[in-house]
């Protein structure tokens, strides 16, 4: 069973910025997007291999457009690495392409081969393995693979406890593991980069950005996003309280189970079958936005890994979980 | 999360241009254990209606399983992180949370209480525009709460407010609330706090956090989040001189040569006369270039990229400022140092500083004096622990352009990191540039060896020549310095002639004091190597045995033996004090190679025969293995 992806769309309809001469008083979207290229900015002078890692997601999204507006007129000095599970929306691998090509940099995709080798899938293994050899071994493989020293990521401090904690600049040991009681102070803007050969950093220029702050800017800026984010019609099938996409012929229905069409988004996008979708006719951004803030369950409920237990994210960061 | 949901739901692009414009108040929240700083912050959010359904489920069932309320929600448990300190039931990081009113964004570093974690406090406090400094109303003014206020003093953080909580538990008493703030205000004239608000509060049941309190009648000032939300957040830096340190420099291609970095103090416009620091050199800016176009105008905290009229060299580090008020440049500082590490800061160890977009290596004196932040008295100090705050002279190894940190943060502010573990182990504050003439005092023992060594940019080391009285060593000492001196190597020569005239003037020639003039002859070379020298030591030195007391009184590498190989023949024949003459005619006794041995050196690391080389290239050859050295050191950070 196949269904049409969804193209990448822009938000080009919607409200122009306002003109570019600054307000002397810079607003909280402006300090923001001026500590994150300077956050890039650090990274490109000190680092001698960084990367930018690329989930699809909307916060990569901002990511890359922070990056183009950092360096510009130069191409950002570093290429963009998607760890794949081969299980991400169509859509998504759409919009993958488009987004390195626009921005003129490399693009990497990374699947861990022995995740391939034992057909890992969330269907047979569940999602604790699913995730865990496809995402945390898969990205550890490609980030000793091309010998990063330094990983970009998307992350933001409001989106789970244990992040709230974590520094901009993230240490990991040369088996990729953190030691969250072992982190080092972050005063000011001064960020300390140096680390032993085998060391590694990960960075998160959108730490202090709330999932309101990055669609402001999605829609201040207009960022293209994976058109999953808005509402439309699709085929899903309601399973274990979640509303589940149909994405591809690989899906497997369980007896019973017969996929129909509904208005529904995503509030988070990831591999397709662990993915939970809202109902919605919120096709506008500023409809989701509307959506968002009325709403009553926080974002990361459509992600299973965090469920398990209270701590799971934390555990997982230490294994070197992003 | 429902607050302006009347707005949201009716005109949501109305709100988004709202919220579009809104400013961002970054505050910190700090009190002993126990004062409540969790729940504040859970409350404070709760409140703006920001806890989700799913996340108040979540907070109700801990609350049953591990709450400190008796089953009632425990709102600490909303933003106490990490499991290890769930189950301590203690904060033990810096963690940031993130709420909005319908005037601003805020971001909150919660920093925790007890004493060995102060440096978190301080990166907390060191982005805050303001600090919420909590009290427990039963037990008062407590030291932890004077360390917070000086240290959120000291870091420059304008807005205090004393959040004086748990005021249920003491029947709201007006008297117990004076007392406590009579009691901080004390403490906050010794610090050079001026002004403060306090507030009577009850986090825990939301008293005078969202409104004010039917509990406390007598309190006529606003509650807590009416005065975050109206504090003012000082955009004074637009005034200063402009500022931008340079962090990267942008080269897409050969005609264009951008200077990345973040302002930090004053405005910038195309035609602006610009002067580079520490250089000194000028031009003028051409354009403020960005993705979404040129700007007519930039101002402090944007991140931006500048070109120049002039093709001038500016490097990451190097600072761009308005051309007539420009910072100082300087390379050695008073500072105001917090030190975060377990291993103590030890005067004259060599560290890395970081200010701005530089890294330079720093050397650190003993303390002038370390503060108590209890009684703020200075106390004398030889190093700094952990938590301890002292004042010190640093000397950098090239100037950096600079603020006194009242002035700017981000000209006077500084981390410094271990070199060989690579920690931040400190943070400073940089009080002002020492003038040449109150140069620095180094404490005797403080400074070592590679230290003065690599101030002169060169390691130290004994250049031992050995050879028979007139083989042509102090001829070809004097060569090798004279190379080396050219070179701005720091050297000395020791002549075996010369040094007994002084030193050695008590020593004769016999077997004994042979031994005695080479020991003392070792003993002063490895002083001068001590020193960082390059030393030059000509001497007949006869015996192997203290040709190789010299080289193990030294490192491993420092003692190089140079053989001067002429035989005893060719000397003789040359005889140029006519010493040999006088040998064989008796006059002198012990002369080498007439009645005393001469024993070869078995591997020296450098021969010269006198019979096929001129002093000259004796000298080169020398010269040339000891470059060969050089240039395989590093004497760079």
């Amino acid at each position: 069973m196949a269904f049409d992806g969804d193209a990448p769309v822009t938000t080009a309809t919607l409200t122009r910025r306002p003109a570019a001469l600054p307000a002397a008083r810079l607003t909280h979207l402006q300090r923001l997007e001026a500590e994150a290229i300077h956050i890039m900015r650090e990274v490109a002078a000190e680092v001698e291999r960084p990367v930018m890692l690329y989930s699809i997601g909307k916060d990569s999204a901002v990511m890359l457009h922070l990056a183009k507006k950092a360096f510009y007129p130069s191409k950002p000095p570093f290429p963009l690495l998607h760890v794949d599970t081969t299980w991400k929306f169509r859509a998504m691998y759409a919009m993958r392409e488009q987004a390195a090509a626009d921005l003129g940099v490399e693009l990497l995709v990374h699947q861990n081969s022995d995740a391939v080798a034992r057909g890992i899938n969330p269907f047979d293994h569940g999602s604790a393995l699913h995730t865990d050899l496809w995402k945390t071994e898969g990205l550890k493989q490609a980030l000793s693979l091309h010998g990063f020293d330094a990983a970009f990521g998307g992350a933001r401090r409001d989106e789970e406890k244990s992040r709230a904690k974590e520094r901009i600049f993230s240490f990991r040991t040369a088996e990729h593991r953190w030691d969250p009681k072992n982190q080092r102070p972050e005063l000011w803007r001064l960020y300390n980069t140096r680390k032993r050969p085998s060391e590694s950093i990960r960075v998160f220029p959108i730490s202090n950005w709330t999932e309101l702050d990055v669609w402001q800017y999605i829609h201040l800026e207009q960022i293209p996003i994976v058109p999953l984010y808005l509402a439309a019609e699709r085929p899903v099938v309601e399973r274990d309280g979640a509303l589940i996409m149909v994405d591809d012929d690989r899906f497997r229905l369980r007896p019973g189970e017969t996929p129909q069409m509904k208005s529904v988004r995503f509030r988070t996008l990831g591999c397709y079958p662990l993915t939970g979708a809202v109902e919605s006719t919120a096709a506008t951004l500023p409809k989701v936005i509307q959506e968002m803030l009325l709403t009553t369950t926080s974002e990361r409920q459509g992600r299973m890994i965090d469920h398990d237990q209270s701590a799971s994210m934390e555990k997982k960061k230490q294994e070197g979980y992003f | 999360m429902a607050h302006q949901s009347d707005l949201i739901a009716r005109d949501i692009d109305a709100y988004l241009t709202a919220h579009q414009h809104k400013s961002l108040l970054r505050f910190i929240t700090c009190g002993s254990v126990d004062d409540g700083k969790s729940t504040l912050i859970g409350r404070l959010l709760y409140d703006s209606k920001m806890i989700f359904e799913d996340q108040m489920a979540a907070l109700e069932a801990d609350s049953r399983r591990v709450g400190t309320q008796g089953g009632d929600i425990d709102f600490a448990l909303l933003v106490d992180g990490l499991a290890a300190e769930r189950e301590q039931g203690i904060t033990i990081d810096v963690a940031y949370r993130f709420f909005s009113t319908e005037k601003r964004k805020f971001i909150v570093a919660d920093t925790p209480g007890h004493e060995q974690y102060t440096r978190n406090m301080v990166t907390g406090a060191s982005t805050a525009d303001a600090a919420v400094i909590l009290i427990d109303a039963r037990r008062g003014v407590l030291t932890q709460t004077r360390r917070h206020a000086y240290l959120v003093s000291l870091l420059g953080i304008r807005h205090v407010i004393l959040a004086v909580n748990k005021m249920d538990l003491m029947g709201w008493s007006q008297d117990v609330f004076d007392a406590i703030v009579a009691d901080f205000s004390a403490f906050a004239v010794q610090i050079g706090l001026k002004t403060f608000d306090a507030i009577p509060m009850s986090a825990l049941r939301g008293d005078n956090i969202t409104e004010a309190s039917a509990h406390s009648p007598w309190y006529a000032g606003p509650p807590l989040m009416s005065l975050l939300e109206t504090l003012e957040v000082g955009d004074d830096l637009q005034a200063d001189p402009f500022r931008l340190p340079v962090q990267w420099v942008n080269r897409p291609n050969l005609d264009f040569r951008g200077f990345a970095g973040q302002i930090a103090a004053g405005t910038v416009r195309p035609g602006d006369p610009v002067r580079v620091l520490p250089s000194g050199r000028t031009s003028t800016v051409a354009r403020i270039v960005t993705a979404d176009g040129d700007l007519d105008q930039a101002v402090a905290g944007q991140s931006i990229t500048l070109t120049l009229a002039d093709e001038i060299d500016v490097s990451r580090g190097d600072v761009l400022a308005s051309a007539d008020a420009p910072p100082e440049a300087a390379d050695q500082f008073e500072a105001t140092v917090v030190w975060m590490d377990d291993e103590p800061l030890l005067p004259g160890r060599p560290y890395l500083l970081k200010i701005g977009a530089k890294l330079v290596g720093a050397t650190i004196t003993e303390p002038k004096h370390k503060v108590n932040v209890n009684t703020l008295e200075h106390q004398p100090a030889k190093r700094l622990e952990l938590n301890e705050i002292g004042v010190c002279n640093l000397s950098l190894d090239a100037p950096v352009a600079f603020a006194p940190y009242v002035q700017n943060k981000d000209l006077g502010g500084f981390i410094l990191i271990d070199r060989i573990s690579n920690r931040t182990v400190g943070a400073g504050l940089l009080n002002f540039a020492l003038r040449r003439a109150h140069n620095i005092h180094w404490q005797a023992l403080s400074v070592d060896k590679a230290a003065r060594a690599t101030i002169k940019n060169q390691r130290g080391r004994v250049v031992w020549l050995t050879g028979l009285s007139g083989a042509g060593k102090s001829t070809i000492a004097d060569l090798v310095e004279k190379r080396l001196y050219a070179d701005g190597r720091h050297t000395y020569l020791l002549d075996g002639d010369n040094v007994r005239h002084g030193l050695n003037r008590d020593l004769g020639f016999t077997e004994e004091d042979r031994v005695e003039n080479i020991r003392r002859v070792a003993e002063v070379s490895k002083l001068m190597v001590d020193a960082g020298l390059i030393v030059l030591v000509s001497f007949i030195s006869p015996f192997r045995a203290e040709r190789r007391l010299a080289r193990d009184l030294l490192g491993p590498g420092e003692f190089v033996e140079v053989y001067v190989d002429t035989p005893l023949a060719v000397a003789e024949q040359r005889d140029v004090k006519g010493l040999y003459k006088k040998a064989r005619a008796g006059e002198l006794k012990n002369f080498t190679g007439i009645d005393s041995p001469y024993e070869a050196p078995e591997a020296p690391e450098i021969v010269v025969d006198t019979t096929t080389m001129s002093p000259e290239d004796a000298a080169e050859r020398i010269v040339a293995w000891l470059d060969g050295r050089f240039s395989t050191e590093d004497f760079s950070i």
